[in-house]
């Protein structure tokens, strides 16, 4: 029996410091139905959710359950009115296990020896849901997608019979992704609600019957996903024609930039995380490195770039043997590198623009003399970066850390770029970003390429990789599956190969 | 000799256990996330106000009791700043611990060098402590010794089988994730940190009324900060401090006996920092994860940050 059949979000309006995130939005959603929220990153969607969570109040506005008024005040009272949220960024104590996880958010764990109760419920739970979770692992232990099945089944252990879902895909794989697909519309036959929170198109028309598009805080637009297509979903998403063919042009390979012999590295978990890998990189090309996270794509940007020791094999720029020297050296030979996880590796959060616009070039002539640095050089720079990358700050006096992602990115980047770099490294540069962002970070990529630079792209995103990459290579495990140039036809297994069932 | 080694074995219980006390309370009080360098004053406040409840009403268990309670009290100062404020929890700490010395010896100012008639009797638990060797060492000490070892693993009972260990610990590791389930992980800490005060006021009463059963102004000489190291060296497990602080104590008798040998009682008083360096040294160098200790740990949390 659900307790919670209907909810309606009624005129809600919600600002900032003065700025406005959310403004007059209403929207309904009923028992067995998927609703899918569209929007860029920044128009607001996490931020209504939050609201209904009870994270928020709204500055004006209703929400209703079942025809009735409710005030949610709290995450406790929404998950009293049947509401679960499994958030972008999970929930999850990393060094505890799945039972202790559950039973921490559980409403009815008992008092003494809560894991005992805790474990029946899931085993019964997991069996309903085809959910096949050892609840005595440690959650550092389990995959992206598994996590986000224990988020899952702590929301509807908790009785939650709508089920917000932030950018639930966004760290999932391939296969992944369909297995959550298939758990979505098993609630859904079962009565449940869900919201689902993206700013990827084909999921949203893949999996919702309905859409709701956010721009800026407003409603752009609703839609049912049967009656409408990509392109207008689009529109309304960015308010504008979106080009998703980004031109290409043919290139002659240039000479070899960067060499790897017979790479092994170890990871962090004490196990070879690189077995052997050799490859070649030139000059005007793109090598994507393509792949489910965590087999191998982060330890090997670290190797190249330094900032992980090589157990065995060699690394080479222009010919010149770097393996296994300061990062330092390494960006004095024109590595550059763009991280992943741009807020902990890429910036110092609490420094000032100007300041990280130089993180790696302070030791440069040009912006330092002895122990100090030439700060109007400093600033000059950073004033050019913003410029040319478009990125959107009140100043370069302000800190950084209030940037939103896709401008702290253009500003990674920005700083990568400037001193034209011979190899660039980037880790995912377009993850979490919008679309019009996106479309920036990979028309500069190509930028570089044709002006002489070779870029090192690792994506998790194929259809980034198939758009830049002049050769794709496949990692499973630490090895490559394959190396293919980008027309070859082999890589329509490259689902295959990124399960690692494929190796040619 | 063998006289000699039971009694110094039966001197080592005696001596760890102030420091076990006091490091039960550090561990659940850092689990939730605050560290408090605060140990060593309370443990002197609880030391004062045992011993002058004790002398002036001639109960013991009633210094006690005023004890635990005036170290949680003030422990909330500490909760207030670090919790509240979300000021800096190695400075708050430290000011406890100068203010619980400062106060203490005010206090106790008049009760100085006075010694204590009434006893807290050696409790000698019936047929256990007629064991030949262990009956001496382990089944005829102080109520404290018992109640200590007790305490020790109704800690790690609290902490590991029930759902408010859970709370604590998940406090600790991800105040923001423990907040979305719902927890108020303000009240939490709060808890934690008086819990961790109660307990060292424990420890500092077993000071002045049964260890050495007078009062000194600076007589917790260092165990505070023992107990800290301690609770690093039992990575963050009542389990595991039991044996650690008995191996400190023992050190600490060792320390006597060592002397006319030509050791250096300096060099003796410094191997428990040794070994608790030693200890991070190794786990840190095969595997840091089994270090276990809570990830957030004196991080400051605030609400809303990203």
């Amino acid at each position: 029996m659900k307790k919670n059949k209907r909810l309606e979000m009624k005129g809600i309006s919600k600002s900032f410091h003065g700025i406005p995130a959310n403004r007059d939005i209403s929207f309904s959603i009923e028992s067995g139905e998927i609703l899918g929220l569209l929007g860029e990153n920044g128009a607001g969607k996490t931020t209504l959710m939050n609201i209904l969570y009870g994270l928020y109040q709204p500055d004006s506005g209703e929400i209703r359950i079942n025809e009735t008024q409710v005030r949610i005040n709290n995450p406790v009272e929404s998950i009293a009115n049947g509401i679960g949220m499994v958030h972008q960024h999970f929930m999850l104590i990393q060094n505890h296990s799945v039972l202790e996880n559950i039973a921490l958010s559980h409403k009815d764990t008992p008092f003494f020896f809560p894991n005992l109760r805790i474990r029946e419920k899931i085993e019964e739970f997991s069996k309903s849901f085809d959910f096949n979770i050892d609840p005595a692992k440690k959650i550092w232990q389990l995959s992206a997608g598994e996590q986000q099945r224990v988020e899952i089944i702590k929301a509807l252990l908790n009785g939650a019979d709508l089920l917000i879902l932030d950018e639930p895909t966004s760290v999932l794989t391939p296969q992944e992704i369909k297995e959550l697909i298939t758990i979505l519309k098993k609630m859904k036959t079962k009565g449940h609600m869900i919201i689902f929170i993206s700013h990827k198109l084909d999921e949203i028309m893949d999996i919702c019957d309905r859409v709701l598009v956010l721009q800026k805080g407003k409603i752009a637009g609703r839609a049912l996903t049967g009656d409408t297509d990509k392109k207008s979903l689009a529109r309304m998403m960015v308010g504008r024609e979106v080009v998703f063919n980004i031109k290409k042009e043919k290139l002659e390979r240039g000479r070899q930039i960067l060499s790897v012999e017979h790479l092994t590295v170890i990871g962090d978990k004490g196990f070879p995380a690189l077995k052997d890998i050799s490859f070649d990189v030139f000059e005007n090309e793109i090598f994507g490195v393509a792949g489910v996270s965590g087999n191998g794509q982060r330890e090997l940007a670290e190797a190249v770039t330094g900032i992980r020791t090589v157990r065995s094999g060699s690394i080479r720029i222009n010919d010149e043997d770097i393996t296994n020297t300061s990062p330092r050296h390494i960006y004095d030979q024109g590595v550059s590198h763009v991280p992943e996880e741009r807020i902990r590796f890429g910036i110092a959060p609490g420094l000032f623009l100007y300041d990280n616009a130089i993180l790696k070039q302070h030791h440069l002539k040009k912006f330092s003399r002895r122990y100090f640095l030439k700060y109007e050089e400093v600033k000059k720079h950073a004033k050019k970066i913003l410029n040319d990358f478009n990125v959107s700050a009140h100043s370069i006096n302000s800190r950084i850390g209030n940037l939103s992602g896709g401008n702290i990115q253009k500003l990674i980047l920005g700083r990568e770029i400037s001193e034209k770099p011979q190899l660039l490294v980037a880790s995912h540069p377009t993850y979490g970003l919008d679309v019009g962002a996106t479309e920036f970070m990979r028309n500069h990529l190509l930028e570089l390429r044709k002006t002489g630079s070779a870029v090192l792209l690792f994506s998790e995103d194929l259809e980034e990789i198939f758009e830049l990459c002049d050769r794709i290579a496949v990692i499973f495990d630490g090895e490559f599956m394959a190396i293919l140039d980008s027309g070859d036809n082999r890589l329509d297994d490259i689902g295959l190969m990124m399960a690692g069932s494929k190796k040619i | 000799m063998e006289d000699m080694i039971i009694a110094t074995l039966e001197r080592a219980m005696v001596a760890g256990t102030p420091l076990l006390l006091a490091t039960t309370g550090e561990i659940i009080c850092e689990r939730s996330g605050i560290l408090n360098l605060g140990v060593e004053g309370v443990m002197a406040m609880g030391a004062v106000v045992a011993f002058i409840v004790t002398m002036t009403t001639g109960e013991p268990w009633l210094g006690v009791f005023c004890a635990v309670g005036v170290g949680m009290a003030i422990s909330i100062l500490h909760a207030f700043t670090s919790v509240s404020l979300q000021a800096n929890q190695v400075v708050s700490g430290l000011a406890l611990t100068m203010l619980g010395l400062g106060i203490s010896g005010m206090m106790g100012k008049p009760y100085v060098g006075k010694p204590l008639l009434i006893k807290m009797d050696d409790l000698a638990i019936p047929f256990l402590s007629e064991i030949p060797y262990l009956g001496k060492i382990l089944f005829s000490q102080s109520p404290f010794f018992y109640l200590a070892v007790f305490l020790a693993v109704a800690a790690w009972f609290f902490l590991e089988k029930t759902r408010l260990g859970i709370q604590i610990r998940s406090t600790g590791e991800n105040p923001k994730a423990t907040e979305t389930q719902g927890i108020n992980i303000f009240r939490i800490k709060y808890l934690s940190v008086m819990i961790g005060g109660g307990f060292s006021a424990l420890a500092g009463a077993h000071l002045s009324i049964s260890y050495s059963k007078s009062w000194i102004e600076g007589m917790t000489a260092g165990r505070g900060w023992i107990a800290i190291a301690l609770t690093i060296f039992a990575l963050w497990n009542p389990g595991r401090a039991i044996w650690a602080a008995f191996l400190f104590g023992f050190i600490f008798v060792v320390q006597y006996l060592l002397q006319p040998l030509g050791i250096s009682p300096n060099f003796l008083s410094m191997l428990p920092y040794i070994a608790t360096l030693i200890i991070l040294l190794l786990i840190s160098f095969k595997d840091p994860r089994r270090l276990n200790a809570p990830a957030m740990l004196g991080e400051p949390y605030k609400r809303g940050e990203r």
